[in-house]
Parts: structure tokens; sequence; C-alpha cells
């Protein structure tokens, strides 16, 4: 029975989920009893402990980095971020919205304000008590005119922010959105001291589980346990240092030979191999990250949706996750919405290689043939260019000639990326649907990297955003999610899953699934068995 | 005397003329590479108004020329100035890293140098014997042998396999003295075995070349032992192309390590420099590349001092 075999081992490793193995055991007909010695028991049930000095090394960080939240970009500085300070809210494992800072908040009926309750008597590191000053101060330091952070496009909808009172801060928006207690849990927004209207975020100081020692950008960083942390049950190593690796062998030797105790962006070549190390625990999370192809379709012959759609349906996705991502991901169809989205369509008609469908739509557009510039370079994700000359292959059956450009690492976001008319880009996803849809496919969003613009979409989308009624809201998201698939002008061939080595002292609990690094907060959650 | 110290004094102005001119060669070039540092920070998340905001907070949005005299400015007064991306100081930025690339490059060099000069003087004494064919054989393959290929090997032996050393060289300012050599050693093994073919073959082609000069030969028809007529009659008059073959590659062992910082993820001015002009820092790529440029113009003077004084014919040109 290889696919029964085939099941357990993904359940084992933690590809699918326990629900997902019962699902698709009971259409083999089996009993859907998930195997109790399949379930990895290292550390998932073991107590957290305290202690220890935690080495976590990653492949990011770079010397231009700094401690400004505005410019956090990579999962580095991300992760220090999350160690150092604290949001107003937090996305926990289950990818459920939690307080963090924010004790509770409500909104009006039309969603359009909201306040937020702050947990009262929290200290920063500084010993400073924080309050509604330091959050409205923290939040201010992304908006405004001479903002040059990367959080100024989602707060855009902010008319007024002010606190009411030392606990308490109301937001005003242009319009509803539901989902805004959401985008308080952005790595970007955290919280900092503040003096006279003006965050300092040169010290590092928060209200986070760990306090700054030594900062080098680029190499390393050193903090300590917060002993005045205020959240339970988080926080428990002594103290931690995270190393910036560059090198995934260099990484990989670092773990193998216990010079770090963790390592994110695990060699998917080589992870057979890894496996053999009986001292490594493998961890693995699908979340929302993914790959696409983004077309202009202001540019012809992507402004026509049929050629779009018989590029749709000239790729073998199947195929393209054996290669690229050796089985470690799940394909996509054509919408950026991923596994660790509250409002996934699971139940929607899956883009497929599907050559006479695709040459009916070559023949709907009035074409026999059709050749394209596909712009591609690893700078983009790993791997790009290799599914670009895959892809090249595979829309070949269906009369497709796609030329791949190679185009140089170096700019590739500033010289390629929303200029070429069809390119490789990288999402790593956005914790709600109405934050990725109106960051990457609304009309008018800087980053719409397919200048799309549908009309029923972008209704959708605002009703959508204000709407607090759940299953009105899964509805219209499974409406735009087909919207998407069917006329949009991104294919999203696959979405990567985060593989990560860590040493078996490690304890854990859930692995979440949203970032990497268990949602960018492993400093805070993992501890020392 | 006078003539040696007014050498001095003209090489290191014009020193000073090349690093001029290095600086501009760098602007300009870092200039034509596409995007600057506001794109390249903000990577994917870059909107108009944040990369026209962080230029202007910046003075990118000032013309190149006057950028580059005002930087001029500020280094004819020995500043340095701030890292554009993080607003640190050049100096402090940099210092750390300058001293972990000399103290890299001081431990390599104290094992290949003395390493090479020895197998170089042993080879040409038993010149066309099996030692002699080894040693070539051995040190050609280790520089013919990418570094990072040799790195990784002495990885999978030393840490791995043997567990040894640590396969991280992650030093910070407060490490102690004998624990930093102890986790440099392997990349210094590394870097060893990439530069000691060239000094070795230069040591042993220089005295093998004088081997044939008639006072060779006459010390040889005195009855003079072959060690010494190779020690205190070949040596001293072969110093010259030694010396400045050795410090070629003592320039290298600063400048040229990048690959080996990567692989052991040592924190020297290498990494530095690549990011630096990776987000296009140009601040910090001048200092880098001024220092670098520094390094070869007063190592080369010292090869010529040098060769100088140990061969004293050289101050009266032809």
């Amino acid at each position: 029975m290889p696919k029964q075999k085939h099941l357990e081992r993904a359940l084992a490793e933690g590809r699918i989920s326990r629900r997902d193995f019962a699902k698709q055991m009971s259409a083999l007909g089996l009993a859907a009893a998930v195997p109790g010695a399949l379930i990895s028991g290292s550390a998932l049930a073991a107590t957290p402990k305290q202690g220890g000095h935690f080495r976590l090394g990653l492949g990011h960080g770079s010397t231009t980095d700094s401690l400004d939240p505005g410019t956090f970009e990579n999962a580095y500085s991300q992760t220090m971020g999350y160690g150092l300070r604290n949001n107003l809210t937090e996305v926990n494992a289950d990818n459920e919205l939690i307080g963090e800072l924010a004790e509770s908040w409500e909104a009006t009926p039309d969603a359009k304000t909201w306040r937020f309750k702050l947990r009262q008597g929290v200290e920063f590191h500084n010993g400073k008590t924080m309050d509604a000053s330091d959050v409205v101060a923290s939040v201010q330091h992304h908006r405004g005119e001479d903002s040059k952070s990367a959080a100024k496009a989602i707060l855009e909808s902010i008319v007024d922010l002010k606190a009411d009172g030392k606990n308490m801060v109301e937001v005003s928006l242009k319009e509803g959105n539901a989902d805004f207690p959401y985008i308080m849990s952005d790595y970007h927004i955290v919280v900092m001291p503040a003096k006279d209207g003006k965050v300092d975020w040169k010290s590092g100081v928060g209200t986070g589980g760990f306090v700054l020692e030594s900062y080098e950008p680029g190499v390393s960083i050193k903090m300590k346990r917060n002993p005045n942390y205020w959240k339970q049950g988080r926080g428990h190593f002594d103290s931690a240092e995270m190393i910036t690796i560059a090198d995934v062998a260099a990484r990989t030797n670092a773990l193998t030979t216990g010079e770090i105790d963790a390592m994110d962006r695990l060699d998917i070549k080589t992870l057979h191999l890894l496996k053999r190390n009986k001292n490594i625990e493998i961890v693995e999370s699908s979340g929302n990250a993914h790959y696409t192809f983004a077309m202009l379709t202001d540019v012809a012959p992507f402004d026509n949706n049929h050629v779009r759609l018989a590029l749709k349906y000239g790729l073998d996705r199947k195929a393209l996750l054996q290669t690229i991502l050796r089985g470690h991901g799940y394909i996509g169809n054509d919408h950026p919405i991923g596994r660790a989205n509250r409002y996934l369509a699971k139940d929607l008609p899956q883009h497929e290689l599907d050559p006479d469908k695709a040459k009916f739509h070559l023949k709907q557009a009035g074409l026999s043939k059709l050749t394209v510039d596909l712009s591609a370079a690893d700078a983009a994700f790993g791997g790009a260019v290799d599914a670009a000359v895959l892809y090249k292959e595979h829309a070949a059956k269906a009369g497709i000639d796609i030329n791949v450009v190679r185009e140089p690492n170096d700019g590739y976001w500033s010289n390629v990326w929303l200029k070429k008319p069809w390119c490789a880009v990288y999402w790593g996803g956005r914790p709600t649907e109405d934050w990725m849809f109106s960051t990457a496919y609304a009309e008018g969003a800087p980053w719409n990297d397919s200048h799309w613009k549908n009309e029923k979409f972008n209704q959708l989308l605002v009703l959508a955003r204000a709407e607090l009624n759940e299953d009105q809201r899964r509805e219209m998201y499974r409406e735009m999610q087909l919207i998407c698939s069917e006329q949009g002008g991104v294919v999203v061939p696959l979405f990567n899953n985060y593989v990560e080595g860590l040493n078996k002292k490690v304890g854990h609990g859930k692995i979440a699934g949203n970032w990497t690094m268990d949602g960018l907060k492993a400093l805070e959650r993992w501890w020392f068995v | 005397m006078l003539k040696l110290v007014t050498l001095v004094a003209q090489r290191l102005g014009l020193g000073l003329l090349v690093l001029f001119a290095v600086s501009l060669i760098i602007f300009l070039g870092v200039e034509l590479l596409p995007g600057d540092l506001c794109q390249e920070i903000q990577g994917q998340g870059a909107t108009k108004e944040t990369v026209a905001a962080c230029r202007k907070e910046l003075g990118l949005d000032l013309p190149p020329h006057t950028r580059y005299l005002s930087w001029l400015a500020g280094i004819a007064q020995g500043d340095f100035g701030v890292s554009l991306a993080n607003q640190r100081e050049i100096s402090e930025l940099i210092g750390v890293r300058l001293s972990n690339t000399l103290f890299l490059a001081l431990v390599a060099a104290a094992i290949s140098v003395p390493l090479a000069l020895t197998l170089g003087i042993l080879a040409a004494l038993y010149r066309n014997t099996i030692y002699d064919r080894m040693v070539n054989v051995v040190t050609l393959t280790s520089i013919s042998t990418p570094e990072f290929f040799v790195a990784y090997i002495l990885i999978l032996f030393f840490s791995v396999k043997f567990g040894w050393f640590p396969s991280l060289s992650n030093v910070s300012p407060d490490t102690e003295f004998w624990d930093r050599v102890y986790r440099v050693i392997l990349p210094a093994t590394t870097l060893t075995l990439v530069v000691v073919a060239h000094m070795m073959r230069m040591t042993r082609a220089s005295i093998i070349n004088l081997l044939a000069s008639p006072y060779i030969e006459m010390a040889n028809l005195k009855g003079m032992s072959r060690s010494h007529i190779i020690l205190h009659h070949a040596l001293p008059n072969a110093w010259a192309p030694i010396v400045n073959v050795i410090v070629i590659n003592l320039a290298y062992l600063i400048v040229g390590v990048v690959v080996v910082e990567v692989v052991f993820v040592y924190p020297g001015l290498g990494q530095l420099i690549v990011d630096s002009v990776q987000k296009r820092d140009i601040p910090v790529v001048q200092a880098c590349s001024l220092i670098f440029a520094a390094t070869y113009v007063l190592l080369n003077l010292t090869a010529d001092i040098l060769s100088i004084i140990t061969n004293p014919r050289l101050l009266h040109p032809r």
C-alpha cells in the first residue's frame, strides 16, 4: 500500500495535518487511526524549562541592517525584533490572533474605529512603564511624509491615532477593516519607548523576552533573558545569540558539529542525508510563502485573459513541486491564499497541466502559437531559473514557446520586478486575505505586480474588509480566490514549506506556519529540554 | 641613506595620488551600478514615496559630484563619515573588522611564510629528487583547488569527523587571544594551502637561478657544503624576488579572503565590502577600498625597501 506509506510519512514529517491524514486515508477506504508511533514525540510533549545559551544560525543578515523596525526586511532582523520587542497583537501557532501588549480590543459596527486596551504594568527593559503614548509613537514612526518604513503602505488607511488616557489607544480608519488587529501583529509595528512623541529604536529597548547586549549587524546579536518579562510561559533561555551564516553548507556544518542549536533554510537537496543524523530534528511547516510568475496585464499579449489561462494550463505544477522543492511544499492555484490563512477555499477547480485546454484558450485568443519572454533570477526565489526552464518544457507541449531570460540577481527587485512583462517573484505571504489581496492584487496598489484591475474583485475586497460576519466573509473570499485564479495575472505554481533544523536538545510546541522560525518567535517560544 | 628617505617620501606621495584615483574610480563604479542604497535596502518592499523619503534623508538626491566632494572634504579631515544604511560611524564599523582581518592574515602568514621558505630552500637543495617532486605536486595541487573546496575538506575532517577544531570562526572583540587563535586555525590553514605554492616555487626558482653563477661555482670549487652555499651565498642574493612574492601574498591574505570568510563565518573586511557593494553603501565601500589600496601601496613599498637593503645595487639603477 504505497499510498498509505506515503501518507504516513507525510504525517510523521508534519507535512500534512492529522485532519488531512484522516480524510485522505478514508478516501483510500482505510481506517484513519493516527498511528501513535508516527507522531514525532521528541520534544513536543515536554514542558518548558528555563536556562541555557541558545545559538541560532540564520541565512539572512547583512552589515547594512539596523535596529530600526521600519527597515526590517529579512528573517534575521524580524526574529531579532520579536525577541527584543512586542506588538499589540500576536498570531499564535494555530494562526489565531491573540493579544500581546493589548489585552483586548473592540470595534465600532462599521469596523472603522478600533480601541485597544493595553496591558497594565508592563515595563520596558530600561524600567519605563509602557503606556499609550509609546504605542502611538511606535505606529507613527512608520507614518507621515518623511517615513521610509516598509510598513507605510499598510498603515495608509489610518486617519487618526490617539491615546485615550494611559491605557487605551484609539485608531480611526478611512474605511472599515475587520482585520485591523491583525495588522498590529506585523513585525514592523513593534512597540518601542517614546520620548516627546519620537521613538527610540537605536537602543534596542523594548518590552520583549530578551534584552539587547551587543549587536554587530551582519555578524551576530547577543541578548540575555528579560527577568522582568510579563508574558507567562515565554522566554526560557538565559541568553540567546543569533549568528548570520549566509552559506548553507557552513550553516549545516555548524548545526551538525554543535556550534549552533538551530538553523533556518535547510538545503533540501541534502535533507535525506541530514535525516540520518540522530541529534538533529527536522522541523517543517506549511504556511503562506509562495512563488509566482507575475504578468503585466496591461501589456500585450498578457492583456488577453485567454493567453493568461493558456499559460496557467501550460505548467505541470506537481512536476515543479517534485523538482524544485523535492516535495517540500504544496501546489498553488493561481491565487495567493495559503494554508496559514483562515479562508482558504479548498473546493476550487485546480489548474493543472492540460495542453488541450491551453491550446483551446490560445485559439480563443486568436493565436495558433505564442512566444513570450519569462524573466527569472535566483534572487526571486532559490531555483527560479530552473523553474522557468521547466515551465518552458511543459508549455512547449501546448505550442507555447517560452523564452527564459536569465536576469542578474543584483538589483532584481528594482530593475526586473514590476518592470519586465513576465517575471518570477517571491512572496512571504500575509496573515490575512485582505492584507495579501490589498498588497498585491488590488487596483492601484504599489506592489500590484500584474497591474491587474478587476472591478468585481475590487468591490468584494472593500466589502469583505468591513464585514464582521464570519460566514459572509468566507463566501466573499472564496469568490475572490476564484476570480483571481480564473482571471488574475499571476501564475502561482508553488507554496514552499519552511524547513528548519534543530538540535534534539531544543524543545518546542506546535511550530507556527505563518512565518519561518516558528512564526519568527523561536527565541521566546523554544527552550532546552 | 638619504637617497632611501627621498625614495620613501616620493613613493608615499605617489601612493596618496593612487588612493585618490582609487576613490574616484570606486565612486564612479558604484554610481554606475543599477539602483541605489534606498532601492536596495527596501528591496521588494520599496515604493516611490518611501524611496524618495529615504533619498532625501540621506542626501542621495544630490548630484554625484556634490556627494563625492563632500565625502572628499570629510576624508581630508580624517573623517570617514557614517554608513548610509545604519548610521554607524565607519571608523567604528571598520575598526573591529580590520583587526579581525589583520589577525587572520598574521596567523596565516606566521604559518605559511616560514613553511614556504623552508620547503623552497630544501627543494633547491635537493633539486630533482623525489622530495622536490613531491613538494611541487602537493603545493601545486593545493593552489589549483578552489579555496572554498579546500575549506570544506578541512571542515569535513577536522571538525565533522575528528571534532578537533570548530567549523565556525565567529570571534568577537571579547574573545581571548588563544581562543581566537584556536578558532582561526582552520581558515588560516586554508589560506596557507592557497598561498604556500607561489612563495615556495619562487624561493626554489630564484635560488636555482643563482646556482649557475660563477661565484657559486667558485664556492663549490672551494669545497663548501651545498647547504652552506645555498644559505650563505645564494639566499642573500635571491631575497629581492622572494620578498616581492611574499609581499604580494601577504596583500592577498588581507584583501582576498572573502570566500574563506564566508565559509568559516569570519567577521572580516571582505564580507563587509561585499554587503556594502550589494546595498550600494558608498561611504563604506570607499573606506574599505582605501584600506585595501593602502595595503597594496604600503606592502609594495616595504618590498622595495627590503630589496634595496638586501641588494644596495638597486639604489643605482643604470
